[in-house]
């Protein structure tokens, strides 16, 4: 079973709906117990970084994820439930995250040349640039949803893919068991639906 | 490097798409959910579902299908129609749209962006603007292009860029349904007055006219439309396969 956790932030309708479509047992819960007992964990997420940690840390499930990450259990942040995964954002102010990728968050505006536009809103092309087993179905070229003013900066070796907007802009990273997505594979067609085919046949890491 | 999108839009009214459609191999042409998954396989972008249903019991129709297509198509939809207050964006978040289009709505209560915008994200909220030459100014029209409100244009669409709608569509009422090509002079000015994302709408009758839009407009980063594809008149994989050749970004 797959927990999508939720802590207040956003629509979990999707994602549900997606994991369902590959024939995949995923629930919506803010249960600790049901997010222990799960095989895999997904850290959903919209809106801005310190509201969505505050809330995430209201909760407590901060300390159910960062639990089951370190004994080895699937973990994908989406969208912002990435770049939670990172030490700290610099969205309004400076907030801590999650510290289990290594990176922060910081304006695409910093980085990108002036005249394109903020968000980056659309179809990217996803470059890999270390292959790893979420990627196993993934072809050169293949396209997904992107929607987002802020990236993961500094993620240095933890970066698996990027996405070329003027500049590279981090797109997925991975720090053994926990995965991150910038983009939301749940918009992203078959090819975001072949990613989360990929989660749910991950192994657990001892 | 971030691809134009193409983006049908299905008219609904009482739970089925409006306008004949001819496609070979489907079997419910008006079923906006099988239509959804037609083009979602097809190369489709994004979709917009429009509400033009008057009637209560229709709109409810209309939130069910949309959830219904929410559960078995995995790109972005826009729902736009009878959207007037942010428990009209609640309503349709709920169902899985992703972006909500706000026209006549926005007009009646222009604070309408401001507080969805506050409440889900720039991202989340769109302006549709039906746009006319009237003496050579561009005005915006109202209740699905019937009504002029005598506001510029240009300065209404940055108010509301301003105010947090996080994307722009045009609808040229000058160059809708007249099938020789999107409205280029109005959009260059829009594009020229917001730096968020702009959607061109009317006027699209073959391929080579997206060809000339996304040549002529760099700054344009997506063609809607709705009878050339529903008609099968423009195929949307032959328009990506151009689009390629053309040395334009498409995701195939």
């Amino acid at each position: 079973m797959i927990a999508i956790v939720d802590y207040g932030v956003g629509n979990l309708f999707s994602l549900a709906s997606s994991f369902s479509a590959i024939g995949a047992d995923a629930v919506a819960t803010s249960d600790p117990d049901i997010i222990r007992a799960a095989e895999r964990i997904i850290l959903p997420g919209v809106g801005a970084f310190g509201d969505a940690a505050q809330k995430l840390r209201d909760t407590g499930l901060d300390r159910v994820v960062i639990e089951e990450a370190d004994r080895g259990k699937p973990l994908m942040g989406i969208c912002l439930g990435m770049q939670l995964l990172l030490e700290k954002s610099y969205e309004y102010g400076e907030h801590e995250g999650l510290g289990l990728i290594k990176g922060a968050v910081r304006p695409i505006a910093d980085v990108i040349p002036k005249g394109l536009k903020i968000p980056h809103i659309g179809w990217n092309a996803l470059h890999v640039t270390r292959q790893t087993p979420l990627f196993k179905y993934l072809k050169e070229g293949d396209c997904v949803y992107f929607v987002h003013s802020f990236y993961g900066a500094d993620c240095d070796e933890s970066v698996i893919a990027t996405a070329e907007y003027g500049v590279h802009l981090t797109a997925a990273v991975a720090n053994k068991n926990v995965y991150g997505c910038q983009f939301h594979p749940e918009k992203s067609g078959e090819v975001g639906l072949n990613i989360l085919r990929a989660f749910c046949e991950l192994e657990a890491q001892a | 490097m971030i691809t134009k999108r193409i983006i049908p839009c299905l008219d609904v009214r009482d739970g089925r798409v409006v306008k004949g459609i001819n496609f070979e191999g489907l079997q419910d042409v008006s079923s906006p959910v099988e239509l959804a998954k037609y083009y979602s396989a097809n190369g489709a972008d994004e979709l917009v579902f429009y509400d033009i249903t008057a009637s209560a019991e229709g709109r409810k129709l209309f939130t069910e299908i949309l959830t219904e297509t929410a559960k078995s198509v995995f790109i972005p939809l826009t729902v736009g129609g009878g959207i007037n207050t942010v428990d009209d964006f609640d309503r349709v978040l709920k169902c899985g749209a992703d972006k909500v289009s706000v026209n006549s709505g926005a007009i009646r209560n222009p604070n309408l962006i401001y507080e969805a915008a506050k409440r889900y994200g720039d991202q989340c909220v769109v302006l549709s603007a039906d746009v006319k030459r009237v003496d050579g100014v561009f005005r915006v029209f109202a209740k699905g292009g019937r009504e002029n409100t005598g506001m510029e244009a240009i300065e209404w669409i940055r108010r509301c860029a301003d105010m947090g709608a996080g994307e722009i569509v045009v609808n040229s009422i000058d160059t809708d349904g007249v099938k020789r090509g999107f409205d280029l002079e109005m959009l260059d000015a829009v594009c020229n007055t917001v730096s968020v994302p702009v959607i061109a709408s009317g006027g699209a009758g073959c391929i080579e006219d997206f060809i000339t839009l996304f040549h002529n407009l760099p700054k344009v980063d997506a063609g809607l439309a709705a009878s050339i594809f529903h008609f099968g008149e423009v195929r949307i994989c032959d328009l990506k396969e151009k689009m390629a050749q053309s040395g334009i970004p498409a995701r195939r």
